[in-house]
Parts: structure tokens; sequence; C-alpha cells
């Protein structure tokens, strides 16, 4: 067995499997299907400081190799979390990360700030590039001023390992990274969602409710993979690469271009148990090449 | 109940009428406990344009033959390609998922199963686990012609059936609301699946004789478990999901304008 351990900041993972928010509930919705303690992180569903109702149906449209949704945060606040949901996660031995979510600097703050109070919550992932809800989220992941202010904002509130997320939805993805890494970012993880959107034909209307979503899934890795490349060589912090991950050999692409940890997300939809099946088939990868330590193969592109 | 993903061999693929394909689906292994109105997501595999799993209605389980069957409207490019499958052929299935029909408290109980096209599916099983409590349910099935209504033997083995017709090729014409049962006889459950405007109507005639209701919604769904929120209904307590909270729902919980 090869070493599959990587960090992230203060963050240790026993291996660089997470799961991408919003597509593994709070891991409790597949432990029937795996192990949870053996997948190296769990970033649960985006959080933001007040309860959200979301958008309304349909949320969802199934196109080509992926899926577009606007689900838009959803969720029932940090307070709801704090007292109902950490109870259930927090003895599960993995890091178990939070989606944090806002509309205003001052909100993503305050979110962060309870969270930081949760013991086994070891780090954050701030969610700047949200496509799916009209303020806040993505309108401050798409310039680097506004990326930075909410990250400075959050890092005075947050003590400990801060991954901030970031939107492909930009001209130059690697500046907005070298932006949050000065505001004092630990991480950066990549890709969101890219914006997109379907049409019923017969009805002559979008499929979604709020006529755009955010495409998912296979269909937009090799964007995916290009993104973390650059943002890996313009940044000095760990890079999580997320964007249409559904097998070892597509996680295993990430790690050489550049990324310290992967996230899986929509795969999660097609195999439940999908995780744990990317963790070995990189160890199986690992073995066969002769590497003792999955840190070797980070960002070992031959030039 | 605990969810599982199995790797089920197709005992039976038979195609009934036009575009219906009965999935008989068996393992080596006892199949896991499954209730009358839960789903399980489907594997599409080789098909183009879509890759997410199919949820389809339990529409029997077959406990002497350790088989679990699953009625299919090919309607789309992922259930025609689950229209291809064969004896033989392996499908992986994730099951038991959502919550099941309320079943009778009582013998006594008077239960009317309404089931429109392929709604009808889900309302076998029920019909089956009813009757193995010693209730007889009425069912009253509706399609568009006699080619939707399908696996009537069966029907009749579990309760008393009646069927309408939009073009009067089998049983009453017209609605299922319209049916004569409904006038005749006085019931004091019905539980229903089919299209929304179906459901909608039988949801009014319960409503309107203060008859409970409860109706089985299939909303567009990605993961089947909970996680991804896209399959949401509204609901008196907000946005649901469908695939973990229903997707059988008492009307009186949802929206709807009845």
């Amino acid at each position: 067995m090869a070493d599959l351990s990587v960090k992230i900041g203060a963050l240790d993972l026993k291996n660089p499997v997470m799961t991408a928010s919003g597509t593994f509930g709070y891991g409790l919705e597949f432990a029937d299907f795996v192990n949870l303690e053996d997948i190296g992180g769990i970033i649960v569903k985006g959080t933001t400081l007040k309860p959200r109702e979301g958008n309304p149906y349909p949320r969802m449209a199934e196109t080509a190799q992926g899926m577009l949704n606007c689900v838009g945060l959803q969720n029932k606040g940090v307070d709801y979390f704090c007292q109902k949901i950490y109870p259930q996660i927090k003895d599960i031995q993995t890091n178990m990360i939070v989606n944090v979510s806002g509309s205003c600097c001052e909100d993503y703050a305050e979110c962060a700030a309870r969270i930081n109070e949760l013991e086994n919550i070891p780090a954050i992932e701030l969610n700047i590039s949200c496509p799916n809800v009209k303020q806040g989220g993505m309108a401050f992941g798409v310039t680097p001023d506004g990326a930075a202010s909410v990250v400075k904002a959050v890092r005075e509130a947050y003590k400990k390992t801060l991954i901030v997320k970031l939107s492909p939805n930009v001209t130059d993805v690697a500046e907005i990274a070298r932006s949050v890494e000065a505001a004092g970012a630990d991480a950066v993880s990549l890709i969101n969602t890219l914006m997109g959107m379907a049409i019923d034909i017969e009805r002559r209307r979008p499929v979604l409710s709020i006529a755009t979503g955010g495409l998912s899934g296979p269909a937009v890795k090799p964007v995916a993979l290009r993104m973390v490349w650059q943002v890996a060589k313009a940044v000095n912090i760990p890079v999580v690469g997320l964007g249409g991950i559904m097998n070892a050999q597509d996680a295993i692409e990430f790690l050489l271009a550049g990324a310290t940890a992967i996230e899986i997300g929509t795969a999660n939809f097609i195999d439940p148990a999908v995780t744990v099946k990317v963790a070995n088939g990189i160890n199986e990868y690992l073995e066969r090449h002769g590497y003792k330590s999955v840190n070797e193969i980070i960002g070992a592109l031959e030039d | 109940m605990k969810k599982y993903i199995l790797d089920l061999t197709v005992s039976s693929a038979e195609h009934l009428r036009d575009s219906y394909i009965l999935l008989k689906l068996t393992q080596e292994a006892p199949l896991p406990e499954m209730l009358p109105g839960q789903f399980a997501e489907l594997k599409v595999d080789g098909s183009e344009n879509t890759f997410l799993r199919r949820p389809i209605s339990i529409n029997f389980v077959d406990i002497t033959a350790n088989e679990v069957w699953f009625l299919v409207h090919e309607v789309g490019e992922g259930t025609r390609k689950l229209g291809e499958l064969k004896r033989g052929d392996k499908l992986n299935v994730v099951l038991p998922l959502g919550n099941g029909f309320t079943l009778p408290a009582s013998v006594e109980e008077k239960i009317l199963l309404v089931g429109g096209g392929v709604g009808t599916a889900p309302l076998l099983y029920m019909g089956k686990v009813m009757s193995e409590m010693g209730c007889r349910p009425t069912f009253l099935l509706g399609g568009r012609s006699a080619c939707d209504v399908l696996q009537l033997d069966m029907f009749k083995e579990y309760g008393d059936v009646y069927i309408t017709t939009e073009d009067g090729s089998e049983g009453e014409k017209g609605f299922v609301t319209q049916h004569s049962i409904l006038s005749s006889e006085r019931f004091d459950r019905i539980s229903t699946c089919g299209p929304k405007p179906m459901m909608v109507a039988v949801a009014r005639y319960a409503k309107s004789n203060n008859i409970t209701c409860e109706v089985s919604l299939e909303n567009m769904m990605a993961c089947g478990v909970g996680a991804c929120l896209c399959c949401v209904e509204n609901t008196n307590e907000g946005h649901v999901c469908v695939c973990k909270e229903g997707p059988v729902f008492n009307v009186n919980k949802l929206l709807w304008q009845i």
C-alpha cells in the first residue's frame, strides 16, 4: 500500500479524495454505501448564516455527459447545522469540512465564525462561486478585488484551514487564485460549476426554473483540468481539483496537473460508492508505477 | 431501511404492448426488504446523452423467485436503453429508496388504489402486500387506451379492478375520476400514482369526500438519496426532497391547488 496521505494547510488527509459540496449531503446519506472514514475529507452541503429555500423546481437538467443544476444553496442555516447536524457528524473519523456561502462579507464572516467554534470541523470551504444565487455567491468570485475582500473578512473570523472555492466563469482564474492567496486563503479548490442552460423546444422555455444553472459532470472535466493546471502554477498554496472526476484515472490526471487533493461530485449520483473506489485506484496506480507516496505524482507532469 | 448497491441479473425482460418493458431481476443472495411505493435507481449503461440513473418504482417483489420487478415506460433515451436489456444481462441498482404507501391499519379499512399509465406499477406490489395482510383493495386503473393498462391478470388476483380509458377501448370511457365506482362506493383512504393532472383530480375527489389521500410524485431526480436537492417539492414545511421524504406524500402536506 502506497502512502496516500496529503496535507492541505493544517489539514491531514488520509487520502486525497474528498466529496464536493452539495453532492454528498452531510455524508450520512451515503453511510449505507461506503465507510465514510475511508474518505479523505467530506465537504458537506453549502451553509449560509440564515436559512435559504433555494430556487423553485425544476432545478436539474440532464445534458450530454453532464447535468445542470440551479438548487440555489437551499439549507437550513448555520444555527440548524450547529445544533442538529453537527452532533450527528462530529464523531465521524475523517475531515468533516463545511462549505460556507453568503450574500455579503459580514454574513460570510459570521457564518465562518460560528463554524470556527465547532471543535471537530477542521476546515471550511468558502463558496465564492455559486452561479445560482442572485446576490453574493459568484458575484464575489469573478473579480480579484471581490474575492479578496470576502476572503479577508473570513480570514479574520476563521482560524482553521480555509479553502476558497473558485468559479470557472472568469477570464483569468489564475489572477483570482493569486488574489485569494494574498488575502489569506490556505488553499483553493476549483472548479465550481460552469454556467449553462438547457431549453425545452416543445414548450419554448428554459428547462430550469431560473433559466440558467451550473454544469457539472464529465462534460466539464477538460476545462477543469486546464484551470487546475494553470492555478497550480500560479500559486504556492495547495490546489484542490474538481470537475467531472468519475474514476481514478480522472483523479490522477488532476493530481498530475498539480492538485494536492481532489473532490468527487456528480459521480456520487451514478455510483454512490465511487469515492472509495477512486482512493483504491490511486493506490493501485502508485504501486504499479513504484511510487511510495501520492505526493510524488502531485504536479509531476513531464516537461 | 438500509440501502444497497446491487448488481442484479435480468431473469426476464418482457416487452408489454408498445413501449413498456417488464424487467425481472434477481441475485443469488436474498433480496433486501422493500416496501410498496418505494423505488430504485437503475444504472443505464451505453446511453450517449444520459448518464444519470433512472428512478423506477418497485413494481412487484416475488419472494419465492427472489425477484424484484420494474415496469419501465420507454419514453426517453435512458429508458429506451433499459428497454434493450435481455435475459442474463447485469443491471446495477440502488434500492430500496424513499418511503412507501401507508398500509391499512385494519382489514376493515377500505382502500382505493388509483393508477394512471406506468403509474399503476407500484400499486401491484401494494396490492400484493395488502392481500397478504388479509385486505382486498379496489384498483382503479386508467390509460389513454387499452394499450396503457397493463398486468391486469395480476391486479385481479389481489383486488377488485375497475378501468377507464380515454378512448373507451377498455373499461369505462373517460378519466379515472369519472368512473362510476366513485359514486357507488365509499372509501377510507386513497393512494394514487400517475400523471400529475390525474393525481390532482383524484386529490380533489378525495378532498370533497373527506377521504385521506396520498400521492406518489415523480419529480426529476439525480441522486435519489436526498443529497443533491434537485427533486424538491414545495410543501407546508418548505422545499423537501421527493426522493427522500417521498415519493409518497399525504396530499395535505403539498401546496397543490385542490
